[in-house]
């Protein structure tokens, strides 16, 4: 049946206006039995002048969009035969294409800084589904007028749970020149971290208005950035800031395991430049000189023998974020050295985890921890201080580690809030002891955040002396 | 329809009946039994009896190697292997050895072909452990969908656009599309003595409407299965593989 006859009718879908016309697919908007949000239908150019790529793209996006859900990736709908009529009919995304923002572009960073974190967010909750999407560019990243950004286009896509249909299909089942990672390059398709690797591309197009390995039209072009160290950004465009250039050099790493280990890690720095740890990468002006360049085609020799992947679930297990909430307004507390021990206990389970220390403290004259006169920023240096001196016996490095102080009359609210934007996986948080009248105020924080959080919550509790064994009926009532 | 493939029973009762009460509250309607019905385990006359009764019924068996060893003494199979086919031979009545001796090798049922082992020589028992012995067993299978047990491990295999052939872990419990347009192998696991360290019965439920085949992990009382085979007198490394499902 020939679909793009207008006014055809499929399945009950009646094919209108065609929107984009691409080289593997055309998209119509359609009108039909409607899921109460607008819907479009992708139909895959296939037929003996068409190459066989696009029937097992469209088979693989066919099978992984109705896998997926959430914000980030339009809702699924409907999939036609595929021997017969292949179409998928999806929800039909408003906002601009990153693609032609870009026009504008160098963007402030700010602004990359602001759309990245958008599109890091996307990447997570993608690879928290299992999947993966190895296309990542700016053509297939919508953002939405409300600043959130849906990913389009799972041709190319893989998921743990469901057979890579492209594992054989090496020709062309390495995403786009310009922002495929090397791994791809080498023919590996189950490692997330090649999509931060391609973001790092979208960052430093966004930043400096141009691609780092340029569009290569070769094998050998595409295996240059094995090696290849790209011209810093703020080289480029002098704007980008140094915390910029740290987060997208870091994205571009040759090697996976130098690169964020999770996009929720990457959205974190770019919501907090003020804490990235800046290393060499920030400050570079040049691309490493001859030697240098040498050296690193040198290591790249044996990429291919080390390419190691982690399927995503794994990757993502390795790289949490862990929050702990420090009363910062009982510093002297014995129970602060429990929380200490249960943090450091669970931080040696993941070896790459980003801890999170947060306080929250109540702004405004009168309350706790803000004796009379003192400012409320001055309260708030001190409850920093107080929360560096709570980490520092971990000994964590900077990369790892962030401190932030929030001041809000609700502190569950608070604490429940900021982990859900930073997609933290864990919250620890210390139990009131039935004896600190004092510390009522901390109990409720601590049910309160039990319940609301979205994600797991570790309450840490001093164990009472003696208790264990005892029957519970003979224990004191502990509420 | 729903179709539940058991395969490499292996005269494990405990683990059978786990994995039919399963597949009948997931809305199965047909049963295809894959062949290694005996052989280890201490429970062969009533393993081939529920079969039997089963296949009267409409459901679909074929023959495995531990199966046709019971007519006919392989001499391919270790010490400790033959002396559980000899004490099965004695614990099963005529009628249960002429159950199994009448079992066909394969089996083509529409786009569906059911085997012990590979499609390509089922008599000789070839194991389908890598993606190219896959494809010779589809290829003589001459069906889109090949079902087969023998290799103890769940795995799937599938074709790719050029006629090469992956193999895919699939992940169990969650079900995965398999569409016509291309040919599948489902290595469907064992019932009673999988062997990937995990003691948990193994089968399959192919779902032929929506093309779509999960792979399922059922626990059972394993450590009753164990004890009956050393009660039984059996070699005890075949009750230590399914204490530890290795």
């Amino acid at each position: 049946m020939k679909i793009e006859r207008p006014e055809t009718v499929i399945d009950g879908y009646r094919v209108g206006e065609r929107i984009h016309s691409g080289a593997q697919s055309r998209i119509f908007r359609v009108s039909g039995p409607s899921p109460g949000f607008p819907i479009a239908m992708k139909v895959p150019r296939i037929g003996p002048m068409e190459p066989s790529e696009n029937l097992i793209s469209f088979e693989t996006e066919a099978l992984i969009l109705p896998a997926l859900s959430g914000p980030h990736v339009p809702r699924f709908v409907a999939a036609g035969d595929l021997a017969r009529t292949p179409y998928l009919i999806t929800e039909w995304i408003e906002g601009e294409n990153l693609e032609s923002m870009l026009k504008r572009a160098a963007l402030p960073p700010a602004e990359v800084a602001r759309i990245g974190a958008a599109i890091a967010d996307a990447v997570h909750s993608l690879h928290q589904q299992g999947a993966i999407h190895l296309d990542l560019k700016p053509d297939n990243i919508i953002v939405k007028p409300n600043g959130e950004v849906v990913l389009i286009d799972f041709g190319l896509a893989h998921h743990a749970r469901y057979p890579d249909l492209l594992a054989e299909e090496k020709r062309f089942a390495a995403g786009s020149a310009p922002y495929v990672s090397p791994e791809q390059v080498l023919g590996t398709r189950s490692d997330p971290r090649s999509d931060i690797f391609a973001l790092g591309v979208v960052l430093y197009e966004m930043a400096t208005g141009q691609l780092p390995f340029g569009i290569p039209r070769t094998m050998a072009g595409l295996r240059d950035r094995l090696w290849l160290d790209p011209v810093p950004p703020r080289v480029r465009a002098p704007e980008v800031s140094r915390w910029l250039q740290e987060i997208i050099l870091r994205c571009l790493e040759p090697s996976a395991e130098d690169r964020y280990q999770s996009a929720a890690h990457l959205a974190f720095d770019l919501r907090g430049p003020e804490q990235v740890p800046l290393t060499e990468r920030g400050f570079k002006l040049r691309q490493a000189g001859l030697i240098g360049q040498i050296a690193r085609w040198w290591r790249a020799r044996g990429v291919q023998l080390r390419v190691n992947a982690k399927p995503a679930s794994k990757s993502l297990d390795a790289a949490p974020v862990i929050m702990v909430a420090v009363d910062t307004m009982h510093p002297d507390d014995p129970r602060q050295h429990v929380l200490q021990r249960a943090t450091a206990r669970v931080l040696s389970l993941s070896p790459d985890f980003r801890l999170v220390c947060v306080s929250v403290i109540r702004a405004g004259p009168g309350a706790p921890g803000a004796g009379a006169g003192e400012s409320a920023s001055g309260a708030h240096l001190d409850h920093l201080v107080h929360l560096r001196h709570w980490v520092e016996p971990l000994r964590l490095s900077a990369r790892k580690l962030s401190l932030h102080v929030i001041e809000s009359p609700r502190p569950e609210g608070a604490l429940v809030e900021f982990a859900r934007r930073n997609h933290v996986d864990l919250i620890l948080i210390g139990a009131p002891s039935p004896t600190q009248h004092a510390l009522a105020w901390w109990r409720s924080v601590a049910s309160g955040v039990t319940a609301k959080a979205q994600c797991s919550v570790y309450v840490v509790r001093i164990p009472e002396p003696g208790a264990a064994g005892i029957p519970s009926d003979d224990l004191p009532d502990q509420d | 329809m729903r179709i539940a493939f058991l395969s490499d029973i292996h005269s494990n009762i405990e683990a059978l009946d786990a994995c039919l009460k399963h597949a009948g509250e997931n809305g199965a309607e047909r049963f295809v039994f894959l062949g290694d019905f005996v052989g280890y385990g201490a429970d062969p006359e009533a393993v081939v009896a529920d079969v039997a009764r089963r296949v009267a019924e409409g459901a679909v068996a074929v023959k495995g190697n531990h199966d046709e060893a019971i007519e006919k003494r392989a001499g391919y199979m270790n010490v400790s292997t033959k002396q559980s086919i000899d004490w099965t031979r004695d614990a099963l009545s005529a009628e249960r050895r002429a159950f199994l001796a009448s079992l066909p090798l394969l089996v083509r049922e529409g786009e569906m072909c059911f085997v012990h082992a590979s499609a390509a020589a089922p008599a000789r028992w070839d194991y389908v452990d890598t993606p190219s012995e896959a494809q010779r067993s589809v290829d003589a299978a001459r069906s889109i969908y090949t079902f087969s047990g023998h290799v103890h491990d769940q795995m799937l295999y599938f074709e790719g656009a050029q006629g090469k052939w992956s193999a895919f872990q699939p992940t169990p419990g969650s079900p995965v599309p398999i569409r016509s347009g291309r040919r599948w192998l489902a290595l469907v696991g064992s019932v009673g003595q999988p062997r990937d360290g995990r003691p948990a019965a193994a089968y399959t439920l192919f779902d032929s409407a929506r093309e779509q085949v999960t792979f399922h992990r059922i626990a059972y009382d394993h450590l009753s299965a164990a004890r009956k085979i050393r009660q039984a007198g059996l070699p005890e490394p075949h009750a230590y593989r399914v204490e530890k499902g290795i």
